[in-house]
């Protein structure tokens, strides 16, 4: 390792231009003659357009145009695509409605865009859009998820008349009814897992500008995914060739799942700078941000966990309905299939699982991935399943975990749900944050707490998660539309410094660091010398951007073999200079030497002679150094550990402190510790205001209650403790760095544990079941319940 | 329209902006000053905060025009010659930003607290950024870096 190289905690290359102010996000761009959008969107759930009136607006000052959904057609642009085709359980294909990006003659949620106010100020587009009015007919709509498949129900679209995008299963049935029969012990939960808003603080902006000279589009947008909203613009929605259009991702603020997908706005305001010949950009608001992000969760379980009479597990029986929301976002359907039911064996050796989803449009705006995508639902159902299995049997919840965790030797490891897992040490993990915890001490800590007149919980988690998204040939045999490989391109300069290219993007991870730490790792050049690119499609040949966690595990993975044919290539022009043969040639700590010998050239000279081949061999290799990669992961990657949590529970007012997070991660190879650390940080804080704060409320008849930050609880510096992190390494088996990924284990891991430590708080009052976000209010109520219950009996 | 004249980051600027323009919008749309950031439309976030004469206040929550011959200081303002604020150096040292956007926001406020309370206790800390929002980094470095800050403000570093 050099000193900046892998596992060195160095401080961030990016920091400086956002410490200063100077960060550059798509709101702080103003192109020359911009004009700005506003959108008028459905006040209503569901409803049937029945007229426009637009003539107060066109004639309001500063219009410079007002677009419909009748624009939209004229034109022909395409509606918005989704990335997944998930199949139904007889086979066939699932069900995809029109997603157009301006309504067309319907509405299907609040938020739902109708009409588009183009004009030269932000103030004068929404002077204007007031004055638009729209008639609405309104129509019966489903606002809550269970209510979509109710007989009777009403119809988001008639593409689904029950409702149903697709009714899906894994697992083997027969197996898993046998390992039933012949259970000691059944145990049966039901779940919800609550809606909720990523909310990046940065809300979405995307800017287009349209070149009539050139016939070529710019767009500036807050994605995590630059090249593939070009691949859908071009191939889906704005059928344009991709060398006619431009995507720009340049500082994102903070992203999380939400600004994976291809969204209307990004369409309309490249095409609406061609209609107007002027840059259109568009600036959403918070509140226009909950009514128009992708949401993320909302599913409903029925879960059922055999064991025989030692608490050995036997099988696993889930039934899930999951909302959609009412279209198809890009990956919405991929996330509680293929993100979520293989991951329901977790970290746990299960012979038999079978699990059936349903998943349902809803007049709600849509939900896909958002942090954990799918894996936060399958631990949540899991570990609320387990510890209710311990207290129903008796036993202790870390011993019954202990007992059927996969063991180190078991590796790798065949699941009953598909996935492969590589490599990994549970019981190392579930140790060492129990050591981390000062768990014997526990007892203590409860009597002490108790003297205050606080209820003090303790709960557990075991977890997994499947990141380092993904082997395209498997990704593909299951419905994946797009390959899922990454690239990288290493341009060596003659004087020795490196630019990085990377297909990935960082909205806050530290890509411009770590993948920096790579080429120092590699090369020895020191990471001041080393400089990453990323979102622009003008600037990266290629790419599939970031979420699942798999920047380092495949876009790292794609630098490092990028890196490999630099030395390569080095070697040859050392052997030449040296006079030895290629074979002869190492390279290390940044020197070409001939082994065994002190003839040396420096990693410097060499690029040097790569761009001045004076003395080279020209007839076999050419000049210059730079070299790109394509790396396509051979299996996802398999982080996992252990998350405590200990709460202290006020019974007068219900209000819940967390007061102690304890986790031991196994994220396999950490290239910068302080930043990986950074990122369990922040899953944590997600995790805990999901389990704890946290709720997009719809009512029954689809209006939003609380889309504002007024109203929708984040969680603040004052909600949360400090964190105790540990890790510990098993490196993943087939990459070349190790790395699994970390991006995602804290709001996967945690949720469970903080409402099992808080049904173990409330659960001498008798208490056995409280479900997400457990509000002051929630938590009260059910210990008012609990008690009125004990006195009647 | 109106005319307004500030003083922004130690220079006298003067703008015509309508009268409804919020302090926000003069800033990022008329000075150009982008560095302050708007994270929501209900003074929950934070991510806007300057000073206005030396205390911290949400820039989307006053007009323009009540600031008039105010001295304000944005996040641009910070840092002497190219040398980091000691606030802004501990954000660095201990990672307490990610994305960086609510990071402005963050700075100001933090500025702001540790000069009423030169060695804010964490709680206090927290107590205090309850009006700063920050969804990457759980608050947990913000907190160190917030203190280190006092530290290196109170050494005049």
């Amino acid at each position: 390792m050099t000193a900046e190289g892998i596992g060195a905690p160095v401080k961030r290359k990016e920091d400086r231009r956002f410490l200063l102010g100077k960060g550059n996000y798509t709101d702080d761009i103003t192109l020359p003659n911009q004009t700005y959008a506003v959108f008028v969107r459905s006040m209503y759930a569901h409803a049937k357009i029945t007229g426009l009136e637009l003539d107060a607006a066109r004639a309001a000052p500063g219009v410079v145009d007002i677009l419909t959904g009748a624009d939209v057609a004229a034109d022909g642009l395409g509606g918005l695509p989704c990335g997944w085709l998930i199949k139904n359980k007889d086979g066939s294909n699932m069900i995809e409605p029109p997603h157009p990006a301006l309504a067309q003659g319907k509405v299907r949620h609040v938020g739902d865009p109708v009409v588009m106010v183009i004009a030269t100020s932000k103030a004068a587009a929404r002077a204007a859009a007031s004055l638009v009015e729209v008639s609405y007919d309104p129509l019966p709509a489903i606002g809550l998820l269970a209510d979509a498949i109710k007989p009777g129900a009403p119809v988001v679209h008639d593409e689904a008349p029950d409702n149903t995008c697709y009714d899906w299963h894994i697992g083997d049935p027969a197996l898993t009814e046998a390992a039933f029969k012949s259970a000691a012990h059944v145990v049966a939960i039901d779940l919800t897992n609550n809606r909720v808003a990523p909310n990046a603080m940065e809300p979405r902006a995307a800017i287009g500008d349209y070149s009539a000279a050139n016939d070529n589009y710019t767009l500036y947008t807050t994605s995590q995914n630059p090249h593939l909203i070009r691949l859908l613009m071009a191939a889906f929605t704005l059928h344009v060739p991709e060398h006619k259009i431009r995507v720009v991702a340049p500082d994102v603020g903070g992203g999380f799942g939400s600004k994976i997908f291809h969204y209307a706005e990004e369409l309309l305001v490249a095409w609406a700078s061609r209609r107007v010949g002027r840059p259109v950009k568009w600036t959403s608001d918070r509140s226009e941000a909950f009514q128009s992000d992708a949401h993320g969760r909302d599913h409903i379980s029925h879960a059922e966990l055999a064991l025989d009479a030692s608490g050995k597990f036997l099988g696993l029986r889930v039934k899930t309905l999951a909302n959609l929301g009412a279209y198809l976002s890009t990956f919405a359907s991929s996330v509680p299939t293929y993100l979520y039911a293989t991951l329901l064996s977790g970290p746990y050796d299960f012979p038999a699982i079978y699990a059936e989803v349903r998943s349902v449009f809803t007049n709600t705006v849509a939900v896909d991935a958002y942090r954990g995508a799918g894996r936060p639902e399958a631990s949540y159902l899991l570990e609320r399943l387990v510890d209710k299995a311990a207290r129903q049997l008796g036993m202790d919840r870390i011993e019954l975990r202990r007992k059927n965790l996969i063991r180190a030797d078991q590796f790798p490891y065949q699941t009953q749900v598909a996935l492969q897992y590589d490599i990994g040490d549970y019981h190392a993990t579930l140790d060492l944050a129990l050591e981390k915890n000062d768990y014997k001490h526990y007892e203590q800590r409860k009597a002490e707490s108790a003297k205050r007149g606080k209820l003090r919980g303790f709960g557990i988690s075991t977890y997994i998660e499947a990141c380092g998204i993904a082997p395209s040939a498997v990704a593909g045999a299951l419905g994946a539309r797009a390959g899922l490989y990454e690239a990288g391109t290493i341009r060596v300069h003659p004087t020795g410094s490196v630019t990085v290219f990377t297909g990935t993007h960082s909205h806050g991870q530290g890509h411009e660091t770590t993948f920096a730490q790579l080429v120092s790792e590699k090369l020895g050049v020191p990471i001041a010398n080393v400089d990453v690119v990323h979102g622009d499609t003008d600037r990266i040949s290629f790419g599939m951007g970031t979420y699942g966690s798999r920047s380092a595990a495949v876009g790292g993975s794609a630098i490092m073999k990028a890196l490999d044919k630099i030395v390569d290539k080095g070697k040859k022009i050392a052997a030449h200079l040296l006079e030895a043969s290629v074979g002869d040639i190492e390279f290390k700590d940044g020197n070409f030497r001939v082994v065994g010998t002190d003839r040396v050239k420096a990693f410097g000279e060499i690029a040097f002679t790569a761009y001045v081949p004076h003395n080279y061999p020209i007839e076999t290799v050419e000049p210059g150094l730079e070299e790109q990669a394509y790396y396509d992961p051979k299996n996802f990657t398999y982080p996992g550990g252990t998350h405590l949590v200990e709460v202290e529970i006020d019974p007068d007012t219900g209000v819940c402190d967390v007061v102690d997070v304890t986790i031991a991660d196994d994220v396999g190879v950490v290239i910068n510790p302080m930043i990986v650390d950074g990122q369990a940080h922040g899953g944590l804080a997600q995790g805990i205001g999901q389990a704890l704060f946290e709720e997009v409320r719809y009512d029954a008849d689809g209006q939003l209650t609380n889309g504002s930050f007024m109203d929708y609880c984040m969680p603040r510096a004052a909600d949360l403790p400090n964190f105790k992190v540990g890790n510990h390494v098993t490196a993943c088996t087939h990459n070349p760095i190790g790395v699994k990924g970390v991006g995602e284990t804290g709001a996967i891991g945690v949720p469970p544990a903080v409402i099992n430590a808080v049904i173990d708080a409330l659960h001498p009052l008798g208490v056995t079941d409280i479900s997400m976000p457990a509000t002051p209010e929630k938590i009260w109520r059910a210990i008012q319940a609990a008690q009125t219950k004990t006195k009647g009996a | 329209m109106a005319t307004i004249t500030l003083k922004v980051n130690t220079q006298v600027r003067t703008i015509e902006c309508a009268p409804t323009t919020l302090l926000v919008e003069a800033l990022r749309e008329h000075l150009r000053l982008t560095g302050t950031h708007v994270g929501c439309d209900t003074s929950q976030c934070g991510a806007c905060t300057v000073h206005v004469n030396g205390k911290s206040v949400k820039a989307c929550t006053m007009l323009a025009a009540e600031a008039e011959g105010a001295e304000i200081t944005t996040i641009e303002g910070l840092a002497q010659g190219g040398t980091l604020h000691p606030m802004q150096a501990a954000f660095q040292e201990h990672h307490g930003l990610q994305c960086g956007y609510c990071t402005p926001g963050m700075i100001m406020s933090a500025t702001d607290l540790c000069r009423r309370s030169p060695d804010p206790s964490e709680h206090e800390v927290r107590h205090w950024l309850e009006g700063n929002l920050c969804r990457c980094t759980g608050y947990h470095n913000i907190v160190k870096a917030v203190r280190a800050g006092a530290a290196g403000m109170r050494g005049g570093k």
